[in-house]
């Protein structure tokens, strides 16, 4: 019984910490579906959402909501700098180049954020109160609920908007075919500009509500990021179902791994399950084979 | 050819004599630091530059170098050399054995893949306390001996790295000049195209991230036994990044461009000491900025803004007769 509860504890946790991977993912894929570009810097997004919302409430003393809608509004606004002074300037660039430069704007990110807040890991206070919610033998955080329900709205907002408006389609036609997206009249510069955009929010987002969770500071993005782009592998680069639960799976096994078998190489899990879906499935878990047929 | 060899030899005497003057200070100590990067990033730079093939792991293979090294001597009492050359077949094998798989991917995953074996080792660093050290580190590593001569200055220490470097240095020179380089050089082109015109890419592709993985494996024992004293944060992402801005800065497929960029990126850092956290910023805006503006690196960078220079200034002297 007690190991049961055990078990049910990791897996409600490692759901928890599973959904931020979703979202960072999720992140990863919009970038990718429209540019074709993975951006390495994506974890920084994340970084600076959990950085910026504690900065905002404790040093500006702003209320927590306010704190954190700076937090995402910023991070947005650097996401959209960022297409503007690195990728935009480069023409016919070479993956090799784009992974370069991505990798040269999260370090400089992460430099900047150190050099103007320190080292130190702080962490934003739960949104709404510590009492733990028994659930089946083991307890629920309500920040776990705040997760659960953010990842929710976030996975149906991105969905209405990419199928029902009228970005959303022309950003979804960009990423079947750029060129012919072009003919019909879609500036697909301006829809790369916002793939960054709802992508840093995106991010910031899931940075910020993990923030009360786990402590945060100028160096976690490098692993969320990595963990998020699992995710996304794991979903076949789709921005749907697929790296919602890729995220969940990544979550759980790590959170399991770390439990009953050692915490100190929990994320060394992760990258193993990456590297086997590089290797067997690189495709995705749930996307079948591309078929084409004349 | 020949102006190559010649080139060569003004290099290497420069590297000999270099010390002479400096009489083993603390400039002779970052120097080695520069023997042992210059490799490093050569490696990086025959599967990065030359292959086209992105490794954000390269770190890992120094780091199982220098642990390999280090543990052997320390914990079994192996022989340094005998440790040397055990530990830098081990790695070169086990790098060509997941060299298959992860070189299969391209472009974004095969950076991603990289990296995650990068992180891999370097946890397993920290986490085999009982091997490793764990955090707090390996020490006690001895000095190398050879007869009587032990290497436990800095100016022994220099020779010592940089004979091994120019070796490797020699020996890459000679490689990208041959049948092998050249067959690099079409699989970063055009894949297809190679294979079409019978370049076996997939085995090539894999014995260049080997050759790497083991020059990187060998600076590692020299590394070990020069510090005597290991960690795990000198192997991690961090330093991956480090090398790769290194052959970014020098020049993609160019093998004194890799020696150009690790001389620089290792004396920044000690010239921006008193500014302290500042060299991770200056890293970030030179990868960005050297590959929009410069992406041939230095070594193409400076002969052209030379070349740009000298006709813009007879053109302003025809202009006024």
């Amino acid at each position: 019984m007690e190991l049961l509860n055990q078990v049910t504890q990791f897996v409600i946790s490692g759901l928890a910490t599973g959904s931020i991977y979703a979202l960072i993912g999720l992140s990863f894929a919009i970038i990718f579906n429209s540019t074709g570009i993975i951006n390495f810097a994506q974890g920084e997004f994340v970084m600076l959402g959990g950085v910026l919302a504690i900065f905002s409430l404790n040093v500006l003393h702003l209320p927590l909501v306010v704190a954190i809608a700076v937090a995402v509004a910023v991070t947005t606004i650097i996401g959209l700098v960022f297409e503007r002074l690195a990728i935009r300037p480069l023409k016919n660039a070479t993956p090799l180049m784009l992974i370069i430069i991505t990798i040269g704007a999260s370090i400089l990110i992460r430099g900047l954020v150190m050099l103007l807040w320190g080292k130190d890991t702080q962490a934003l206070p739960a949104f709404s109160g510590t009492d733990p919610i028994s659930i089946a033998g083991a307890t629920l955080l309500p920040q776990h609920l705040w997760i659960f329900g953010v990842t929710v709205l976030v996975i149906v907002g991105c969905r209405l908007f990419f199928n029902h408006t009228i970005s959303g389609k022309a950003m979804r036609a960009c990423s079947f075919n750029r060129r012919a997206a072009n003919l019909v009249g879609i500036s697909v510069g301006r829809m790369v500009l916002f793939s960054f955009v709802i992508s840093a929010a995106v991010g910031s987002l899931a940075g910020v509500i993990i923030a009360p969770l786990t402590m945060t500071a100028y160096d976690v993005g490098v692993m969320l990021g990595l963990k998020g782009f699992c995710a996304a592998i794991m979903g076949g680069m789709g921005s749907g179902l697929g790296t919602v639960l890729g995220g969940l799976i990544l979550g759980t096994l790590e959170s399991l791994g770390a439990g009953l078998i050692s915490s100190g190489y929990k994320d060394a899990i992760a990258f193993f399950i990456l590297l086997l879906i590089l290797f067997i499935r690189p495709q995705g878990l749930f996307k079948k084979g591309e078929t084409e047929r004349v | 050819m020949k102006s190559d060899r010649i080139k060569f030899l003004v290099f290497a005497l420069v590297v000999l004599l270099i010390p002479l003057p400096l009489s083993g200070g603390y400039l002779t100590n970052v120097l080695i630091f520069v023997g042992i990067n210059s490799v490093l990033a050569l490696g990086l730079n025959l599967l990065l530059g030359y292959a086209g093939q992105i490794s954000l792991g390269q770190a890992a293979f120094f780091g199982l170098g220098a642990y390999g090294s280090g543990v052997l001597t320390t914990a079994y009492g192996l022989n340094p050399w005998l440790a040397m050359v055990v530990v830098a077949l081990c790695v070169a094998a086990f790098a060509f054995a997941i060299g298959f798989p992860v070189l299969r991917l391209k472009g974004h995953y095969l950076a991603m893949a990289t990296l995650g074996v990068g992180i891999i080792v370097n946890i397993a660093f920290n986490e085999t306390v009982d091997l490793t050290g764990g955090p707090s580190g390996l020490s006690g590593i001895p000095n190398l001996q050879i007869g009587g001569l032990t290497f436990d200055s800095d100016l022994k220490n220099y020779y010592l790295v940089w004979v091994f470097a120019l070796g490797m240095i020699l020996l890459s020179l000679n490689l990208v000049n041959s049948r092998f380089g050249r067959g690099l050089r079409a699989i970063h082109d055009s894949e297809v195209a190679a294979r079409v015109m019978g370049v076996n890419a997939r085995l090539m592709k894999v014995q260049v991230f080997t050759l790497s993985a083991f020059m990187s494996a060998i600076m590692g024992s020299l590394y070990c036994h020069v510090m005597t004293f290991i960690s795990p944060n000198s192997f991690g992402f961090h330093f991956s990044v480090e090398l790769l801005t290194m052959i970014v800065i020098g020049g993609l497929g160019s093998v004194y461009g890799s020696i150009l960029g690790a001389l620089l990126l290792t004396l920044l850092p000690e010239m921006l000491r008193s500014f302290q956290d500042f060299d991770i910023i200056v890293y970030g805006l030179l990868l960005i900025t050297m590959t929009i503006y410069l992406p041939g690196g230095l070594v193409e960078g400076i002969p052209a803004l030379f070349r740009r220079l000298v006709p813009a200034r007879k053109v302003a002297e025809g202009s006024d007769a």
